[in-house]
């Protein structure tokens, strides 16, 4: 008897984290469905493109510039132990692209206005104004979840270009100005090996992980209850989910389109 | 086909949340075109019964009725334009906290009026003005007090001038002299546009004033319904203990 029970445990964890999923995945198809049907409501999707967007241009920046003047720093002194100090401009650029922009934004993001939707929804759970809008005849997924699932997915690749772009120049600043890396050699590398191709695939997967982090942010948030205790417990579960599933699917995506 | 008298009607609903079991086979009839005061204790489960009228909570058992038809079967869209015929006011006003008060009360009307911007912001003001919030429009709901947003929240409910209106403890925290300016409010819309309200008060007074029909919510069912008259004469001992506001009596009270 005793020697089951760490397995049903384990099995109820497992259902639950199916069960979760499906309901996720049930809150993507009602938003896609509401996309379909009018009224749309480009105000609210304006106002959440600025929120998620434009707001986070900061960490954006910063994260970027640190992230590829750490990671310059990193490989040159790897790749100065055989001579090949002239591809730490590529090997950013290419990293940025492919990896680190994509998903670092995302996590940023995720930290940032995930959290931020968690609250906000949770918020008006308790507080019966999502009850408010179901008496009101305004369907609370087309009035709150639309609105920021669509701004996500089209912010979340822009917000990755000026983290790849940043990024490089927090790159080329390490490794030109203060490891001495030739500045023509350090453009030249990385035009030579970064395709275009590699930085829309990493666009792709910044629009995914903007599907879920916003999916996952209004899916806690929506399901909230117990208070200001439940909203703050619908906000972490929030960043991690989110992040957790960031990670997870960036392997998978990855491996698909690698 | 001919509309039945009663424009809501509970049948044996009974509801339970958890192990809890709040509503046990109520029933209650609302009549069209008339004001009915839900009474009853604290935690009784009055907002529960509200909130069955009109859909936000489904009946474990039993049945919902609007216009004869049970609510139950019908799909997003057809409960949405169900819901149209709607006002409710909140126990809590659950008024948005992002928008001004102005935005809440327009906000119906945004929703589902053909209003222009001129007409809505006519309408909204004279909503404001009938709940005593002239020249508040412009602050958030976080900046009022709790009469106020309470009112607030009533101005919204009756924006639209639906056919039924949902208040739950209209004049519950209000001062004595809002409170009966409340229920005057709630007595002329009623008579003028001749709706169907649904009114849950703990003011007795207040109750006898508007009420057309008087129900007792106890143990989860409707144990007494009628006229303030009525409900006054009743030689129900549970009745009069309540409404003669006695600690002792068959109601447990502690
Ligand atoms: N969503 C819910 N989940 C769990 N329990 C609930 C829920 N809604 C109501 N209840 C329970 O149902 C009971 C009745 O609640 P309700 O809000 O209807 O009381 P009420 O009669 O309106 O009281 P009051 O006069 O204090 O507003 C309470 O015990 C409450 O705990
Ligand atoms: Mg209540």
């Amino acid at each position: 008897m005793t020697l089951t029970r760490p397995l049903e445990a384990m099995g109820r964890v497992v259902m639950h984290g199916l069960e979760q999923a499906g309901e996720i995945l049930l809150l993507l198809v009602q938003t896609v469905l509401w996309l379909m049907r009018p009224p749309w409501r480009m105000r609210l999707v304006f106002k959440q493109m600025e929120f998620v967007g434009i707001k986070s241009l900061n960490v954006t920046i910063l994260t970027g510039v640190f992230t590829g003047g750490v990671f310059a720093l990193q490989t040159y002194h790897g790749f100065a132990l055989f001579g090949a100090e002239s591809l730490v401009g590529s090997t950013v650029a290419l990293a940025l692209a492919r990896e680190l922009g994509p998903v670092l934004t995302s996590l940023m993001v995720t930290g940032r206005a995930g959290s931020a939707m968690a609250a906000e929804l949770g918020t008006m759970r308790v507080t019966e104004q999502i009850d408010a809008l179901y008496v009101m005849a305004v369907n609370p997924v087309q009035y709150l979840v639309l609105p920021r699932v669509v701004a996500s997915v089209i912010m979340l690749p822009l917000l990755t270009i000026v983290a790849d772009y940043v990024g490089i120049l927090g790159g080329y600043v390490v490794g030109v100005h203060l490891l001495g890396i030739n500045a023509g050699i350090f453009v030249a590398k990385i035009i030579e090996y970064v395709d275009p191709e590699d930085i829309m695939q990493g666009l792709i997967k910044a629009a995914i992980f903007g599907l879920i982090l916003s999916l996952v942010g209004c899916f806690k948030g929506f399901y909230a209850y117990g208070g200001a205790e439940g909203v703050g417990k619908a906000t972490t579960e929030a960043v991690v989910l989110a992040s957790v599933t960031i990670l997870a699917a960036d392997y998978i995506l990855t491996a698909l389109m690698f | 086909m001919t509309s039945p008298a009663a424009i809501i009607e509970l049948r044996e609903v009974h509801k339970s949340f958890g192990t809890q079991k709040v509503l046990d086979g109520l029933s209650l009839k609302v009549p069209r075109g008339q004001t009915t005061v839900i009474i009853g204790r604290s935690g009784g489960g009055k907002s529960v019964i509200l909130k069955h009228m009109i859909g936000l909570i489904k009946p474990d058992q039993g049945q919902v009725l609007v216009d004869g038809q049970d609510i139950r079967p019908l799909d997003d869209r057809e409960i949405n334009e169900l819901r149209k015929r709607f006002g409710m006011l909140f126990q809590d006003a659950a008024l948005f906290d992002s928008m001004t008060v102005f935005e809440n009360v327009a906000f119906p009307l945004r929703e589902h009026s053909r209003f222009n911007e001129k007409k809505i912001r006519e309408v909204v003001e004279e909503k404001l003005g009938l709940v005593g919030l002239t020249g508040h429009g412009e602050k958030m709901p976080s900046q009022l007090s709790g009469g106020m947003r309470k009112r607030a929240g009533l101005a919204r409910a009756i924006a639209l001038e639906p056919e039924i209106i949902l208040f739950d403890e209209p004049t519950t925290g209000l001062d004595p002299l809002m409170t009966d300016a409340i229920n005057r409010l709630i007595q002329n819309t009623q008579e003028k546009l001749g709706i169907t309200a649904v009114v849950i008060s703990h003011d007795l007074q207040g109750a006898y004033q508007v009420a057309h029909q008087i129900a007792m919510l106890y143990q989860g069912r409707i144990i007494a319904a009628g006229s303030p008259q009525e409900i006054r004469d009743s030689d129900d001992a549970v009745v009069q203990q309540f409404i003669h506001g006695r600690a002792e009596g068959p109601i447990e009270v502690l």
